[in-house]
C-alpha cells in the first residue's frame, strides 16, 4: 500500500491508521499474528535435540584436536587408549585416511582457485587450532573423553600465520607448503564507466580502511550427529544439527561413496544456525564412516569450547574502501578492495560469502562507477564461511560507514547526503550499477517513518546542547540505510557465479481424505517458525483451518527434495513452492468440483474453501468433500489420476531486495569510554509478510547480533594462532542486560518477483545494525577529532581514541556533522 | 561410584554416579530427562537451568552427588497438564525462536518471579544475565517475563505486549 506514497503522505497515513500496517490480506490467514504451533514442545522440554537421541548399543565417539595452529603431525599414537576399558576402538587421520574422503567446498569462485585438500582428519600437517587429529569411539561421553588423554601425539612445530596482509608477502610461511602461495583467489569486478576517469572528476574522495572483525555465530545449541547403520546393507540414518539435511545427504554420498539413496538424513529439532550449520563438517563424515567400519551407533556431540575451535567462524575481513563526489554530495565512483581470511581451509562457501557481499557495496545508491576485488587468504585459523548476512553485513557495514564520513567531509547531514544519492521510489525497478534489478522499494517512506519514531529533531538538538556544555555524556547518532539480495537464489544466477548448485525449493501438497492437510517442504527450520507460517499460506490458500494443517520438514525420507534454509531464501522460495501448489491443488479440486456438480470447468468458483457454481450458489462443495471424493475416487472425470496431491519446484527469477532504515542514538561516558544505546528505531520493507508477529522475533534477533558485533564480540587469535577467546567466558555473547529495546517499524512495498509480495526478513536486522550503532558511536567521538573506530567499540577502545597517550582530547565544540577540512581524508581508527 | 538419590519431577530415583558426573549429564543420560539441555562447558550459557528446591541453578555447575537428598523440576516437571503461567507467556509473547534456552529462561524466571513478583523491566534484564539467548534478542522474553508476572499476581498482562493469539494486528509498532 506504500509504494505509491511519498514521504509527506507517508506520515499523514501513519497518523491517521496506526495499525494500517499490520492488517490482515488475502484470505484472512496472510498477515495474521498466529502463535507458534512449534512452541508446545519447546516450552514443555519435550524437544527432540539431536543429542537426546539414544539408540541401543550407542558409541560415542571423541575428537582429539590440535592444541597447535601449525605442525607437521609426526606420530600418532592410540595405542594406550585402546587399552583403556569401554574404549571400543581409536582412530588417526592416517588410519582413515582411505574412507574419510575430503570436506566439500561448493563455491569454486574462480578457475584457478587454490583449493586445499581437506581431511576430516588431518594425516600429515595441522593447519589450525582444533584441526582434528584422531578419534575415540567409547561406551559412555566420559570414557571417550578420558580416552583421548591416553592419545600420544607428536608434532614438529610450524610458524603459524596469522595477519592476512603478512600472509601475502613474499617469504611468508606457507599454511599449504604444496600450494606455493597463500592467496586462494582474486575475483576482481567492475562496472559502470572507467573508475579512475571517474575519480579524476570528484571534488571530494574519501578512503577508510575498514576490519570486519572475526566472531563466533554460537547457535546456542551445540552441533551434533548421531549415525545408524545397517552396515549389512550399507545403510545409513544420520542425525544432524543441521540447516541443510538434503545438501548434506548429497554430500555425504560424494565424499563417502555411499550411495545417495542408501543415507537418510534427518535434522530434528535443531537450536539455532545463523549459518554455522550451513555446512558439511568432519564430524558428519566421520560419525559415518566410523558407523560404517562398527556396524554400531555412533554419536558425538561438540562442547561449546570444542565448537568455538571446529564450526565455522563468521565475518574477517580488512576492507579498502575510496568513495567519490561531487561537491554537492552526488556519488561518482566506489572502489573496494577486500582481503576474506578464508582460515586454513575451504569449507562449503567459504570463498563465496564475500562475492555474495560484493554487489551491494553500491547499495541503494546511484553511482557511474564501481570497481571491485577480494583476495582470499589462507591463514592457520578456523576456517570462516556464511554468518548470517555472509558478505552483505560486511558490504553494508563499509558503504554505510563511508556514508557519513563522505557527509562529514562536506559538512552535510548523513540524511541528507542519502537521499540525494539513493533510488527513488518511482524509479523502481531499477537495474543498480552491479546489474542487479531491485524490483521494488521505498526508502523515502522508510526513513520517513523511521525519523518520525526516532524523533531526530530532538534528538540533535540535544546533542548540539550536550556538545555545546561539553557534557561528560556525548550523544550520538547513526544511521545505516540499506538494501540486501535475498530469497537465495535463481539457479541461473548461481551457475554464473561459479556456485555448485542451484537455488529452487521443493513443496508438496498431501490432501489427506479427512480434509486435513499435510505440507512437504524442503525449508528446513530451525528456530524461524516455518510450520506455522507454512500453515498460515495453506490455510490461506485452501480455506482450511490453521489448525488442520500439519508441515513435514528436515528428513530426506519424508521431505526428499530440498535445498534447504540459509540467505533469507525459506519464504521467498519456500513459501513461494509451497503457495504454487496449493495452486495446482485448487485447480485439481475445480476439476472433480466441476464433474461433480455437473457444470462447466469454467463456471466453479473457488472461494473460502468452497467451489460453488457460478450463478447457482446452492450448488457447492467444500474441498474436504473433494479431498473424500477423491479418495473414494469412484466418480471422478474421465481419465484423471485419482489424486489431489500436488508438488512444484520453484526457482526464483530474481532475487529479493528488502531494505530498511535504522537509527541509532548511544550515550557515550568520556570518562569511562561506556557506550549505551539510547534509542534504536528501525523500520524495515520487507514486502507483505505472513505473520507479524514471527516477523518482529526475526528482527529483534538480527538486531541483536548486528549490535553484537557492533560493541561485544570479537574472536581473538595471537601471534601464535591460539583462539584465546576459545570459551563463552572469553567471548562476550551479549545478554538481556547488555541490550536495549528495539523499536521497530515497517513499510510495506511488496516484491513484484514472487506471488506472495514477500521478500524475506531472517538477516535484514544484522545487516543493517552493525553501521547504524558504529556511525553513532563515531558521531558521538567526532568532535574530538576522531573519524573511525574498530570493532567491537567496547569501552577500552572508546576510552583509549579519547586519551591518546593517556592524555585526554579536547572536543572541538563546533562540530555539526563533519570537522574535517581537507578534501581528501584517509581515516582510520585514529 | 556413590549411590545417590534425588527426587526429579516427582519421582525418587537411585543411582550409582561416578563422583565427577555433571547434575546436567546425570539427568540427561543417566535418568532420560532430557528437556534440560547443555549450551556451554563454562557455566556461561543458564540453557541447563533447573530448579532445585525451588531455586534456579545451572545444572551444568553442580555435581550429581551434590544434589542427593535434593527434590528438583526441570522444565518437564514444571506444570501437570495445564502449562505453567510463564510458559503459556512464552508462547504468548513469542519468548521464543529454536527454544534452546528456553527451558533454562522459563526455569529461571519462575525463580526471578517468586523473589521478585513485581520486577521493572531493568530487573528482569538483570536478573536474567546468566541466561542467553542467540535468537530473540530478549525483547520478547522480557514482555514474557512482565506479562507473566503480572498475570502470577492476577492483574492485567502487561501494557505493549501482544493482544490474544486471535487479534489479527499482532505487533506493536
Ligand atoms: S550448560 Fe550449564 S550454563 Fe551452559
Ligand atoms: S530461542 Fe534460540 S537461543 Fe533462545
Amino acid at each position: 500500500m506504500t509504494e505509491e506514497l511519498d514521504a509527506g503522505m507517508l506520515a499523514t497515513e501513519i497518523a491517521e491508521h496506526p495499525d494500517a500496517l499490520s492488517a490482515p490480506y488475502g484470505g484472512g490467514e496472510l498477515g495474521r499474528g498466529r502463535r507458534r504451533k512449534e512452541d508446545a514442545k519447546l516450552v514443555t522440554g519435550q524437544t527432540n535435540w539431536t543429542d537426546n537421541i539414544t539408540l541401543p548399543g550407542l558409541l560415542h565417539m571423541a575428537v582429539l584436536r590440535s592444541p597447535m595452529a601449525h605442525a607437521r603431525i609426526v606420530s600418532v599414537d592410540v595405542s594406550a587408549a585402546l587399552e583403556m576399558p569401554g574404549v571400543i576402538a581409536a582412530y588417526s587421520g592416517a588410519d582413515l585416511a582411505a574412507e574419510d574422503g575430503a570436506l566439500p567446498c561448493a563455491w569454486p569462485v574462480t578457475p584457478d582457485m587454490v583449493h586445499p585438500d581437506h581431511k576430516p582428519l588431518a594425516v600429515d600437517e595441522v593447519r589450525h587450532v582444533g584441526d582434528g587429529v584422531a578419534v575415540v569411539i567409547a561406551r559412555d561421553r566420559y570414557t571417550a573423553a578420558d580416552a583421548l588423554e591416553a592419545i600420544s601425539v607428536e608434532y614438529d612445530q610450524l610458524p603459524a600465520v596469522v595477519d592476512m596482509e603478512a600472509a601475502l608477502a613474499e617469504g611468508s610461511p606457507l599454511v599449504h607448503s604444496d600450494k606455493g602461495t597463500n592467496k586462494c583467489f582474486t575475483w576482481p569486478f567492475a562496472a559502470g564507466d572507467d573508475y579512475e576517469a571517474t575519480r579524476a572528476k570528484a571534488d571530494v574522495v574519501v578512503t577508510r580502511r575498514f576490519r570486519q572483525q572475526r566472531v563466533l555465530p554460537t547457535a546456542m545449541e551445540p552441533r551434533g550427529v548421531v549415525v545408524a547403520p545397517i552396515a549389512a546393507a550399507d545403510e545409513y540414518t544420520v542425525y544432524s544439527a543441521t540447516q541443510i539435511p538434503h545438501i548434506l545427504r548429497v554430500m555425504l554420498a560424494l565424499v563417502t561413496g555411499i550411495g545417495e539413496h542408501k543415507i537418510r538424513v534427518i535434522a530434528p529439532d535443531v537450536g539455532g544456525g545463523f549459518g554455522s550449520k550451513l555446512n558439511v563438517y568432519a564430524e558428519e563424515v566421520l560419525a559415518l564412516v566410523v558407523a560404517r567400519k562398527l556396524g554400531r551407533p555412533i554419536k558425538w556431540t561438540e562442547s561449546r569450547s570444542e565448537g568455538y575451535q571446529a564450526t565455522i567462524h563468521g565475518r574477517d575481513q580488512i576492507q579498502d574502501i575510496e568513495v567519490s563526489a561531487t561537491k554537492d554530495g552526488k556519488l561518482l565512483g566506489l572502489k573496494v578492495e577486500l582481503l576474506a581470511d578464508m582460515g586454513a581451509y575451504l569449507q562449503l562457501v567459504t570463498p563465496g560469502v564475500p562475492i555474495l557481499g560484493a554487489f551491494m557495496f553500491p547499495s541503494i545508491y546511484k553511482m557511474d562507477s564501481y570497481t571491485f576485488s577480494c583476495t582470499g587468504v589462507f591463514t592457520t585459523k578456523t576456517p570462516t564461511d556464511a554468518y548470517r548476512g555472509a558478505g552483505r553485513p560486511e558490504a553494508t557495514y563499509a558503504i554505510e560507514r563511508i556514508m557519513d564520513e563522505l557527509a562529514a567531509e562536506l559538512g552535510m547531514d548523513p540524511l541528507e547526503l542519502r537521499r540525494r544519492n539513493w533510488i527513488k521510489h518511482e524509479e523502481f525497478p531499477f537495474d543498480s550499477i552491479c546489474g542487479l534489478t531491485y524490483d521494488s522499494g521505498n526508502y523515502e517512506a522508510a526513513t520517513a517513518k523511521a525519523e518520525q519514531m526516532f524523533d531526530m529533531t530532538a534528538l540533535r538538538r540535544e546533542q548540539a546542547e550536550r556538545r555545546e556544555r561539553k557534557d561528560p555524556i556525548q550523544l550520538g547518532i547513526g544511521i545505516s540505510t540499506f538494501t540486501e539480495m535475498c530469497g537465495l537464489a535463481p539457479s541461473r544466477v548461481l551457475g554464473s557465479l561459479s556456485y555448485g548448485a542451484g537455488g529452487w525449493e521443493a513443496a508438496q501438497i498431501r490432501m489427506l481424505p479427512t480434509g486435513k492437510v499435510e505440507v512437504v517442504s524442503g525449508a528446513t527450520p530451525h528456530g524461524q517458525g516455518h510450520h506455522t507460517s507454512w500453515s498460515q499460506i495453506v490455510a490461506d490458500a485452501l480455506g482450511v483451518p490453521f489448525e488442520d494443517v500439519e508441515v513435514i520438514t528436515g528428513d530426506t525420507d519424508s521431505s526428499p527434495k530440498g535445498m534447504d534454509t540459509y540467505g533469507s531464501r525459506s519464504l521467498v522460495v519456500g513459501g513461494v513452492a509451497i503457495h504454487k501448489a496449493t495452486g495446482k491443488v485448487i485447480e485439481k479440486a475445480r476439476r472433480i468440483a466441476a464433474h461433480l456438480l455437473e457444470a462447466a470447468e469454467g463456471d466453479v468458483e473457488f472461494h473460502g474453501g468452497t467451489f460453488s457454481v457460478k450463478g447457482s450458489p446452492e450448488a457447492k462443495l467444500s474441498i474436504q468433500e473433494i479431498a473424500l471424493a477423491t479418495f473414494a475416487a469412484h466418480n471422478l472425470p474421465d481419465g484423471m489420476e485419482p489424486t489431489l496431491d500436488s508438488d512444484y519446484v520453484y526457482d526464483p527469477e530474481n532475487f529479493s531486495f528488502p531494505h530498511g532504515t535504522h537509527l541509532c542514538a548511544v550515550e557515550i561516558d568520556t570518562e569511562t569510554g561506556f557506550t549505551k544505546i539510547r534509542k534504536y528505531v528501525c523500520v524495515d520493507d520487507i514486502g507483505k509478510i505472513i505473520n507479524p508477529v514471527i516477523v518482529e522475533g526475526q528482527v529483534h534477533g538480527g538486531l541483536a547480533q548486528g549490535i553484537a558485533q557492533a560493541l561485544y564480540e570479537e574472536a581473538i587469535y595471537d601471534a601464535e594462532g591460539n583462539l584465546t577467546t576459545g570459551t563463552m567466558v572469553d567471548y562476550l555473547i551479549p545478554s538481556a542486560a547488555d541490550l536495549p529495546h528495539f523499536d521497530t517499524g515497517r513499510t510495506e512495498t511488496p516484491a513484484t518477483s514472487n506471488p506472495l509480495g514477500v521478500k524475506g526478513v531472517g538477516e535484514a536486522g544484522t545487516i543493517a545494525s552493525t553501521p547504524a550503532v558504529v556511525n553513532a558511536v563515531v558521531d558521538a567521538l567526532r568532535p574530538f577529532g576522531i573519524n573511525d573506530i574498530d570493532m567491537p567499540a567496547s569501552p577500552e577502545r572508546v576510552w583509549r581514541l579519547l586519551h591518546p597517550g593517556g592524555q585526554r582530547r579536547e572536543a572541538s565544540g563546533t562540530v555539526a556533522y563533519g570537522g574535517v577540512s581537507t578534501s581528501t581524508t584517509s581515516g582510520g581508527a585514529a | 561410584m556413590t549411590r545417590v538419590s534425588m527426587k526429579v519431577d516427582g519421582v525418587v530415583y537411585e543411582d550409582d554416579v561416578e563422583p565427577r558426573r555433571l547434575l546436567t549429564h546425570h539427568l540427561r543420560d543417566g535418568l532420560g530427562r532430557v528437556g534440560t539441555p547443555i549450551g556451554c562447558d563454562t557455566s556461561n550459557c543458564g540453557a541447563c537451568t533447573v530448579l532445585i528446591g525451588g531455586e534456579s541453578v545451572k545444572s551444568c555447575s553442580v555435581l550429581a552427588v551434590q544434589a542427593d537428598g535434593e527434590e528438583i523440576t526441570t522444565i518437564q516437571g514444571l506444570s501437570d497438564g495445564d502449562w505453567h503461567p510463564v510458559q503459556k507467556a512464552f508462547q504468548q509473547h513469542h519468548g521464543l525462536q529454536c527454544g534452546y534456552c528456553t527451558p533454562g529462561m522459563i526455569l529461571a524466571t519462575v525463580d526471578l518471579l517468586k523473589n521478585n513478583p513485581s520486577p521493572t523491566e531493568e530487573e528482569v534484564r538483570h536478573g536474567l544475565e546468566g541466561n542467553l539467548c542467540r535468537c530473540t534478542g530478549y525483547q520478547n522474553i522480557v514482555k514474557a517475563v512482565l506479562s507473566a508476572a503480572a498475570e502470577m499476581r492476577g492483574e492485567q498482562p502487561h501494557p505493549g505486549s501482544f493482544r490474544d493469539a486471535d487479534d489479527k494486528t499482532g505487533v506493536s509498532a
